[in-house]
């Protein structure tokens, strides 16, 4: 679909957000400095750290990126949510891609992990003392841990992946200028090294 | 090259070869190349890992075959850098890292890992199936080297070196289907009961991080590791000849 001569093409739509990541891929997503100046005309945020906003639009976006993998009930919402409003869905550095470094629970019970991280006094002791009254967290808000950590392409269908930890910033703008062009995305190996 | 020096194609392209090479054999000595993980230049083939799967074609039809195993013959059409057989080698190497635990951003493999680099020649980009949750024991009982049975391929090099160069013969692959996995010959079955040095080849041998040296991890900067480059995904793979 070609845009009405004399208009100007309707801006990308982007959403972020971080599931059981580090924010270390939104950072490198910042890290494109001023090649933004060039593409600042043609995207236009949606959901995301940067905006604040809670929801992604509900007319859907173009692009949803994907930070880290699932570690709970609320990270499935969210993602459910932006696979029903993203056209193109990309799972975006090695947690999304595969679970990272939260993975590295997976195969210990939850309740275990619980245990060790609230109630056992040798892991208190680390902290500097036994706590009083140690227990653990009940609070209704928080979400419960999955099982385990799952990278995102098994809870929803993934249209693309940017590997890496992180992926580097030229590769987010590959993937921008990509999309703009609609073509399909061929990254050079340097900018998909899974480390 | 002699006139009569038989020759087979690779996706075209002419390779002589010497009566008892097999394809891949051939084709290294012809400088070409075709992904694989189990097979070394250095040991008997032994077909396990499939990533040299190449498609022949023959008066007879085509077939599917390891190139490691096949003996090459005059006049045979094979072809490996095809889409479909790109797809199947990628299939093949996602389902390994999908049944491992192969967290390359934390491994001090990274870098310098076989499978990693099969992966970027593949041009993979994901890991595609559902990943096994179950880690595999570690064995860190040697005072030199370490066992990440979660990081094995099941190549079996190790085995081969240890029996074939280091007269060990410390370790075997034991199990079946999803419990398949690598055995340390020795009565505790604990490396540090097993006779295996940090300077035994079965040791630097291995294509990914399970067996490894202690306390060299991280040694070599990013940047700086056998598969960080050169840029050309094409020969990314091939192997270091010092493992």
């Amino acid at each position: 679909m070609s845009p009405t001569p004399g208009t100007p093409p309707r801006p990308l739509t982007i959403a972020t957000c971080s599931l059981a990541g580090c924010f270390g891929c939104h950072m490198s997503f910042l890290d494109i400095d001023e090649a933004l100046a060039d593409l600042i005309d043609h995207i236009a945020f949606d959901r995301s750290p940067l905006t604040d906003l809670k929801h992604v639009h509900p007319d859907g976006v173009d692009i949803g990126l994907i930070e880290g993998g699932l570690c709970n009930h609320e990270n499935v919402e969210v993602l459910r949510e932006f696979r029903a409003r993203c056209k193109v869905l990309v799972a975006v550095g090695a947690c999304a891609m595969y679970g990272g470094v939260p993975a590295l629970r997976n195969g210990i019970p939850v309740a275990e992990l619980m245990a060790e991280a609230y109630l056992n006094p040798a892991a208190q002791g680390k902290l500097g003392g036994p706590l009083h009254d140690a227990q653990l967290p009940q609070d209704p808000e928080l979400p419960p841990l999955l099982r385990a950590v799952l990278p995102v392409h098994e809870v929803v269908h993934v249209d693309l992946t940017l590997p890496g930890c992180p992926p580097p910033a030229e590769a987010f703008r590959q993937l921008i200028l990509a999309q703009l062009a609609q073509r399909d995305l061929v990254l050079p190996l340097h900018l998909r090294h899974f480390d | 090259m002699s006139t009569d020096t038989p020759t087979f194609t690779l996706d075209g392209r002419p390779i002589p070869f010497q009566p008892g090479q097999t394809l891949m054999q051939a084709v290294q000595a012809a400088g070409a190349y075709i992904p694989h993980l189990c097979h070394h230049a250095d040991f008997d083939p032994i077909g396990s890992c499939k990533v040299c799967s190449v498609r022949l074609v023959g008066p007879h039809g085509e077939r599917t075959v390891t190139s490691c195993t096949w003996p090459a013959q005059a006049g045979l059409e094979v072809r490996s850098e095809t889409a479909p057989i790109r797809h199947d080698r990628q299939r093949l190497v996602q389902m390994l890292f999908a049944e491992g635990q192969h967290h390359c951003p934390f491994c001090e493999k990274s870098g310098n890992c076989h499978l990693q680099a099969v992966g970027y020649h593949l041009g993979m980009t994901d890991t595609h199936f559902h990943h096994s949750q179950q880690p595999h024991a570690v064995d860190a009982s040697h005072p030199d080297v370490w066992l990440d049975r979660s990081r094995c391929i099941l190549c079996e090099l190790c085995v081969r070196a240890s029996r074939e160069v280091d007269g060990k013969s410390a370790f075997a692959i034991g199990g079946r289907g999803a419990q398949t996995t690598l055995l340390v010959n020795s009565p505790s079955g604990l490396l540090q009961d097993s006779g295996v040095a940090a300077s035994d080849r079965a040791v630097h041998i291995c294509p990914v991080g399970a067996l490894m040296p202690k306390r060299q991890g991280f040694a070599i900067p990013i940047g700086q590791r056998h598969y960080d480059g050169p840029d050309d995904d094409a020969d990314i793979a091939r192997r270091p000849e010092d493992t």
